[in-house]
């Protein structure tokens, strides 16, 4: 148990050497001095030079990763060029929507697989089977960002009953968690209709399984039977589908923020790149891939809890 | 399956028409015709440049196919024979040098990486293929090594270890044409995310540059007038799901086709 978390955290610490020094050249490689850039065409050369020192542009390419690196362990992710302010307090203000969005959207798609996955599994072959599972390929088949723009067209244009984006801000709970749910709504459906067959099948896996057949046997209900027993089997694919679905998440979120005009990272990451705001998108890409191989960390760690038969490998 | 087929088959036709001939030519814009609804001159009307919506469609149905299909092309190519050499290294060094590579790119959101390759070098057509296939490489080495390994068991391939074949040949002899199935459907299936995987970078701007035709980039267009013209929005939408409900429909089928232990799990 101890060897394989501890070869587990060896892997994740490497994934995210490799992941930080990937991110890092990737953005040394655009073109144009972004210190040029802020100043301007008749900018004098030291005084460009003196910017350059400022931004931390100076020094060998090792250096300069070295410092950013040491300063997000630190929390200090650089300063905007943009902005002039800590690239830190800009995202702490957008993962204020981020964050809620992207759990607003988990518990969603989770609220409405587990019911459609259990009740498709439970009448395997049925109509409501067949519907469901038609229903899910149709959610799989629509891109997210176009669901979006239909939610709108119904839902603001048509029947006026939310705005079409902005966020009104956390002040009033209400409305921010009304403005949220629309865009929470087109990220939970494709990963919902994914979770849903998943379930499906991994709760079709264990029916059949010796020990369901025994408590069917002793006069336990269908529905007590797939609750009880099947659903706490079929929990471990499903927990890694959930892990690995919040790497889509975030990559859903970041076009769907753009759709509803949602102020979060997304927002961020592509306001960085238009205005060549390097430092911004260089900082939270790789805030957004930290975040992601942690959860898949993070779900490993609870299937090996969960299954002791993984612990020997 | 057949629903899938037909549909796949629809889009693709259409794709292919539009290299030799397309109603319209869309990148001549004529405001005198913007906005038409649907007639015979134009069957799906036009949008607001004047251009011929059925023609649009048609020329993005091409570059999505086109930047799928390089896409998966890519993860055939390298992952496939990065898959089939793993297996036969089984255990050793470079299995594991492989799959923890392959791991590695797992770990990193592909969207994000897709959108900051496209920021980084510029977007277009091209880079976009090449983010999107990147990410291709791990899920064809995965589904290859996992494939492999079994059939390394069997007698045919102890006999032509016997024979003096070396590993290189029997990955390509024996072992590739036994896994050809599974790459199929696998290949399927990451053409139709392939598809997906455009429309969401041509929709944020970082995927084909006008004046081609792209899905994703009608939608955007399409966003700013969705007030007053929801149908420039709706039609790209469907053509979409169109095509990638086919290709999954097709992708369930083969699986389902090609592995008859699966059969009974329809739909």
């Amino acid at each position: 148990m101890v060897r394989s978390l501890l070869s587990r955290i060896l892997s994740l610490s490497v994934s995210l050497v490799v992941a930080s020094m990937v991110i890092f050249l990737m953005l040394q490689a655009v073109p144009g001095d972004p210190a040029a850039f802020m100043l301007g065409l008749n900018a004098q050369p030291d005084t460009i030079a003196a910017l350059r020192a400022d931004l931390g542009l100076e020094g060998s390419l090792g250096q300069r990763y070295l410092t950013w690196v040491k300063g997000m362990l630190a929390g200090d992710f650089g300063q905007s060029y943009t902005y002039r302010v800590p690239v830190a307090d800009l995202v702490v203000d957008r993962i204020g929507v981020s964050a809620p969005l992207a759990v607003y959207a988990l518990i969603l798609s989770v609220v409405l697989a587990v019911p459609i996955g259990l009740i498709a599994a439970s009448r395997r072959g049925g109509a409501a089977d067949w519907g469901m599972m038609g229903a899910t390929q149709l959610g799989i088949a629509i891109p997210n960002f176009w669901f979006a723009m239909l939610l709108v067209l119904v839902f603001a244009v048509k029947l006026r009953w939310v705005s079409a984006g902005g966020f009104p801000g956390w002040s009033d709970p209400l409305a921010a968690i009304k403005a949220l749910t629309l865009p929470a709504i087109a990220l939970a459906l494709p990963q919902a209709s994914i979770l849903a067959r998943v379930l499906r099948s991994a709760v079709l896996d264990t029916l059949d399984q010796d020990y369901i057949r025994t408590a069917r046997a002793k006069g336990l209900s269908q529905r007590a039977t797939v609750v009880r027993h099947a659903l706490r089997n079929a929990a471990i694919p499903v927990l890694t589908i959930l892990g690995l679905q919040f790497s889509f998440l975030l990559a859903g979120a970041i076009i769907i923020e753009n759709v509803f005009f949602l102020p979060g990272l997304g927002r961020l990451i592509f306001q960085g790149i238009t205005q060549r705001d390097l430092i911004v998108v260089q900082s939270v890409t790789m805030l957004l891939v930290f975040a992601v191989i942690c959860v898949t960390f993070l779900v490993e760690l609870t299937y090996l809890l969960a299954d002791p038969r993984l612990r020997r490998r | 399956m057949l629903i899938g087929a037909v549909l796949t088959a629809l889009f693709a036709g259409a794709a292919l028409l539009s290299l030799v001939w397309v109603p319209h030519d869309v990148a001549r814009l004529d405001i005198a015709a913007r906005l038409l609804p649907p007639s015979p001159a134009h069957p799906l009307g036009t949008d607001h440049f004047g251009r011929d919506m059925l023609s649009m469609l048609m020329e993005g149905a091409r570059t999505s196919i086109a930047v799928a299909l390089v896409a998966v092309g890519i993860g055939l190519g390298l992952g496939v024979p990065l898959g089939l050499w793993a297996a036969a290294a089984r255990g050793t060094w470079l299995d594991d040098v492989i799959m923890r590579g392959n791991d590695l790119i797992f770990a990193f959101p592909s969207l994000v990486i897709a959108i900051l390759i496209t920021a980084v070098f510029g977007p277009s057509a091209v880079n976009a293929i090449l983010a999107i296939g990147i990410f291709n490489i791990p899920v064809f080495a995965r589904v290859a090594r996992g494939a492999a390994l079994p059939i390394w068991t069997l007698d045919y391939v102890m006999a032509a270890r016997v024979a003096g074949k070396g590993k290189a040949r029997i990955s390509t002899e024996h072992v590739l044409p036994n896994i050809t199935n599974l790459l199929i459907v696998q290949a399927t299936i990451q053409f139709s995310l392939g598809i997906l995987a455009e429309a969401a970078l041509s929709y944020v701007g970082l995927g084909a540059q006008p004046p081609t035709a792209s899905w994703g980039r009608m939608l955007a267009d399409a966003q700013t007038m969705i007030y007053t013209e929801p149908q420039l929005a709706v039609l790209p939408g469907l053509t979409i799901v169109g095509m990638v409900l086919g290709l999954n429909l097709l992708g369930d089928g083969l699986r389902d086709h090609l592995d008859p232990r699966l059969r009974r799990r329809a739909p």
